[in-house]
């Protein structure tokens, strides 16, 4: 195999419309400066010895033929990407979930997960919604946008979300007549480190606009009157 | 019970209903019983039911069929932008519009500044039935 170039080649010879280049072949052999390879050595393309091929291991034939020929099934090559992105929903707006134990809060957008699901936080001291993915379908963008500069979300994907793996207990005869005692599953305190460290900064900007914890405090609900398709959010 | 707004070369009128939905025009000549020719600064002239037109209490003076030019200057002139905004009409429509653009945020910070005022408002009620009682 030939040396790998640091570069990807750049072709030399432009596309005129896709299928026909600008030069023909004689032109592009000169361009390329094969003629000046071949002068260099003497008249004679410069071949490489053919390099010894590692000897391929003794193939051994299969135990068993199947009868009938079964079809392989097509590759599937597709990489699901993340949903895309409402324009209305940037780092740092003020969105109101709608389902759920938390909806009708209005919460802050921090970052779309790989996923697709959209990465927010309440803080969780001004209105109890801990770091938390939501998905886009279940939101409504306002208009209104927190500074979120002095943020750092990079730890932050949907393998730090994921359930923890509780370990299979094997069924004895005991353990089934015993009450299972159902242990309140305590938050480790890394995660409550995480959600203060990310709350710090947020919590600074939003207090720097008048009202705007008390908005976010707050939960939205529709009033007599209050149409949603005339709404403007 | 007489009419007071009459349709005539130079009264303006604001438009309830089509693609100029909301704007103010200017009736510069009647095609026949029931179409006008209107022209407005910002649109190119045209003919429009009467249907579609509100009459409003101004009026400039205009010939039949001005250029766009001389519309212009008769509506700078009698001032007609100045007059509807500071017509209680004028006003309304402002108002109507701006509480329908206000934001998700808006709305809040006004719910909290309606508060507000009634609790002013109750607390000088409360001092004057006081002062009344007493």
């Amino acid at each position: 195999m030939a040396a790998k170039r640091k570069t990807p080649v750049k072709s030399r010879n432009p596309d005129l419309i896709r299928g026909v280049g600008k030069y023909s072949r004689s032109k592009m052999y000169h361009k390329r400066g094969l003629w000046a390879i071949k002068a260099k050595h003497g008249g004679v393309f410069p071949r490489h010895a053919p390099q010894p091929k590692a000897p391929a291991a003794a193939e051994k034939p299969p135990k068993f033929y199947p009868a009938d020929d079964v079809k392989k099934p097509l590759l599937n090559r597709r990489k699901p990407k993340p949903t895309k992105l409402r324009a209305s929903i940037t780092p740092g707006t003020v969105l109101i979930l709608l389902a759920g134990r938390f909806m009708g809060k209005r919460v802050v957008f921090l970052k779309q997960l790989p996923s697709g699901l959209l990465l927010v936080t309440g803080p969780f001291k001004i209105n109890g919604v801990p770091l938390r993915r939501v998905n886009q379908s279940y939101v409504i963008a306002t208009s209104t946008k927190v500074d979120i500069s002095g943020v750092n979300l990079e730890k932050f994907d949907d393998k730090y979300f994921a359930k923890e793996v509780e370990k299979k207990k094997k069924k004895g005869e005991g353990e089934f007549f015993e009450a299972e005692k159902e242990v309140k599953k305590k938050l480790p305190e890394d995660k409550k480190e995480d959600q203060k460290a990310v709350d710090a900064s947020l919590i600074k900007s939003i207090e720097g606009v008048p009202d705007l914890k008390a908005y976010l405090a707050a939960r939205f609900s529709l009033k007599s009157g209050m149409k949603p398709h005339e709404l403007a959010f | 019970m007489p009419f007071k707004r009459y349709v005539e070369i130079g009264r303006v009128a604001l438009v309830n209903y089509g693609k100029d939905y909301g704007k103010l025009v200017v009736i510069v000549d009647v095609v026949d019983q029931n179409r006008a020719l209107v022209d407005a600064p910002d649109m190119v002239r045209g003919q429009m039911n009467f249907k579609r037109l509100t009459l409003t209490d101004i009026t400039i003076d205009i010939p039949r069929v001005p250029k766009k030019k001389t519309l212009i200057e008769a509506m700078e002139k009698a001032d007609v932008k100045t007059k509807w905004e500071n017509s209680s009409w004028g006003r309304k429509l402002i108002v109507q519009k701006r509480r329908a653009s206000l934001n998700d945020f808006d709305r809040f910070k006004l719910m909290l500044a309606k508060i507000k005022r009634a609790g002013v408002v109750r607390q000088e009620l409360a001092k004057l039935k006081k002062e009344n009682a007493s």
